[in-house]
């Protein structure tokens, strides 16, 4: 911290090594005694300079590597950035790949979403069990997506125009399944923890985040519209063909942990009924589209930003070429990166253990926050 | 939303003084920017976020990039006589643009859920006069963005809360996001260094004559 504190303020570092920091991530906190009077977050020890990288690699040659932004969701990476590419070089998407991107990300969604709530709760002390049911739940998830692709986890799945594998019916099937299924876990689920006595005390009026400071601060995803602001890129772009499905967007009232747990919660209920309208519409046809140029791709010269509604927040790719195989510039915009913005604001007058369940319901992952 | 034209016009009269200009998106994107300069560019970006028919209150990305001295080509047609007959030529000028950073700005609007409009600042060059004005002030979002672009590009923020690096640590020199960035050879230790790096580590460490002799004493073996 630059500014000297005086004598009453105790300053501790807390972190990079912390369990829950999810990763290395270290916060500089002033403390009178119990309580954060300062804080201040340091990070960029998992930074690679991904951006660089992007720019000395050839288009598709990024791909994989935004599986490793937020390796949660390595679905969404993959649409954020498809989706800034074939904006800027002009690719439409085939009926079937777009039925197949909004699955996956769907999926996605609820994987993430379930272990954050699992995290969240180990973080407050209730350590390994709720854990443990949310990974039981996102292991049949990451069996499908491992089916699908090779890999749990960097999936690598999307292509320009379109995805890489097709599915069969059976993979159908199996995904039906885990979807019908998911209701009674989240029964379950919220039943256990969401009305849990310890839970509401440790959650309820605790970091608060007012709707204006989360406008202006960017903050967007689960965090925002905990806040009470109507704001769904999934609803505000329509991209990809989020406007065929009927799905409502959750809102909080107060803006605190606990309305952000939440949101996370109802956001996978919602999440069910898209995959509920789109597993069984899904038409036949090419997953990818046949003009695309796999080898020596080129798009014209020009600048796109592409953005999407990851389970994080707005994930955004901002690409400028300059007609080349490589981008000239390449930019991530990372929901968590930005959401720390407000984590002082949202700290300060609490006590030191709140500070990590605050930071727990942001929801960051340091490969994305780092970059 | 309205046209960049339209907006243009509004921003000029409401922050008196201020020259914009349009930059326009060759590509398929129709995404173009308004090119706004650094006097009043705070003026500007608060119209464009008080203005009731605009209110950009969110401001999602802002990222920097690094342009090099460039010379782009104009090719024209002239009339030449070549061996007595009128012929059309193309004539090649060139034209030389000096190096500058830029910082891109994409705002949306949560109020009327439109968006994206594309702000963009240039600094005067690359070296001395690399800085601009901060729009932390106006929008929040920009405060942890702009450190990061003050990180890997170099561009100095003026009115900035907190400008500190961000990602690479605090004795760092350069900025790793510039086109013409070198990585100094020495940057990792690697207890095993081969092929290239060993050429390279060798550099910097004087030779160690306790190893040559070791090598001598197994050659003797070999034998």
């Amino acid at each position: 911290m630059s500014s000297r504190l005086d004598g009453e303020l105790l300053e501790v570092s807390m972190g990079p090594q912390h369990p829950s920091t999810h990763g290395v991530f270290r916060m500089n906190v002033a403390l009178e005694g119990e309580i954060v009077r300062k804080l201040k977050p340091v990070f960029g020890y998992l930074h690679r300079n991904h951006e660089q990288i992007g720019e000395h690699t050839s288009y598709l040659g990024s791909m994989p590597y935004t599986d490793r932004l937020d390796y949660f969701c390595s679905m969404t990476n993959n649409w954020a950035y498809a989706l800034s590419v074939e904006k800027l070089a002009g690719i439409e998407v085939p009926e079937r790949a777009e039925y197949l991107r909004v699955i996956l990300a769907e999926l996605t969604r609820l994987q993430n979403h379930a272990s954050l709530l699992g995290f969240l709760l180990s973080d407050m002390g209730a350590w390994g069990t709720p854990l443990m049911y949310a990974f039981r739940e996102r292991e049949k998830i990451l069996d499908l997506f491992e089916s699908l692709s090779g890999s749990r986890m960097m999936c690598d799945y999307m292509r320009f125009g379109g995805c890489r594998v097709d599915v069969d019916e059976a993979w159908l099937g199996r995904a039906k399944e885990i979807v019908d299924r998911f209701p009674k876990f989240l029964d379950e689920f919220e039943e256990l923890i969401l009305q849990n006595e310890i839970v509401i005390a440790r959650t309820q009026h605790v970091g608060k985040l007012s709707p204006e400071l989360a406008i202006t601060a960017g903050i967007t995803g689960p965090m925002l519209r905990a806040s009470g602001v109507n704001y769904d890129i999934r609803k505000v772009d329509g991209y990809g063909i989020y406007p065929r499905f009927k799905f409502r967007v959750p809102l909080g009232d107060h803006g605190d942990t606990y309305d952000r747990l939440m949101m996370r919660a109802l956001e996978m209920r919602e999440s069910i009924e898209i995959l509920k309208q789109a597993l069984p519409q899904i038409p036949a046809g090419p997953i990818v589209n046949p003009k695309v140029k796999l080898r020596a791709f080129r798009p014209p010269i020009g600048e796109a930003y592409g953005r999407i509604e990851a389970p994080k927040g707005e994930l955004g790719f901002y690409l400028i070429s300059d007609g080349g195989p490589n981008p000239y510039r390449y930019r991530v915009r990372p929901p968590s990166f930005i959401n720390l913005t407000v984590l002082e604001d949202m700290c300060l007058g609490h006590v030191v253990a709140d500070v990590m369940v605050i930071l727990g319901s942001i929801d960051i992952v340091m490969g994305e926050v780092d970059r | 939303m309205e046209t960049l034209e339209q907006i243009k016009n509004r921003a000029e009269l409401a922050a008196r003084g201020a020259r914009i200009e349009i930059i326009v998106n060759p590509g398929p994107s129709q995404q173009s920017s308004l090119l706004i300069d650094n006097e009043h560019a705070l003026a500007v970006a608060t119209f464009l976020r008080d203005h009731a028919a605009l209110s950009f209150d969110f401001c999602s990305n802002v990222t920097g990039v690094d342009w090099l001295d460039r010379t782009i080509k104009h090719s024209t047609k002239v009339k030449q006589v070549v061996d007595g007959v009128e012929k059309e030529v193309d004539q090649i000028t060139e034209e030389k643009i000096p190096g500058y950073l830029e910082a891109v700005y994409h705002l949306y609007s949560i109020k009327l859920k439109h968006g994206p409009l594309i702000i963009r600042m240039r600094t005067g060059n690359r070296t001395d006069a690399a800085s601009l004005p901060s729009l932390t002030p106006v929008w929040r979002s920009a405060e942890l963005q702009e450190r990061e672009i003050f990180d890997l590009y170099g561009i100095h923020f003026t009115g900035h809360p907190d400008l500190r690096r961000i990602l690479m640590w605090d004795e760092f020199k350069d900025h790793p996001m510039r086109k013409d960035y070198v990585p100094p050879d020495d940057f990792e230790w690697e207890p095993t260094p081969h092929d290239q790096v060993l050429t390279r580590a060798k550099q910097h460490y004087p030779p160690r004559p306790q190893l040559d002799g070791a090598e001598a004493i197994t050659a003797e073996r070999k034998e």
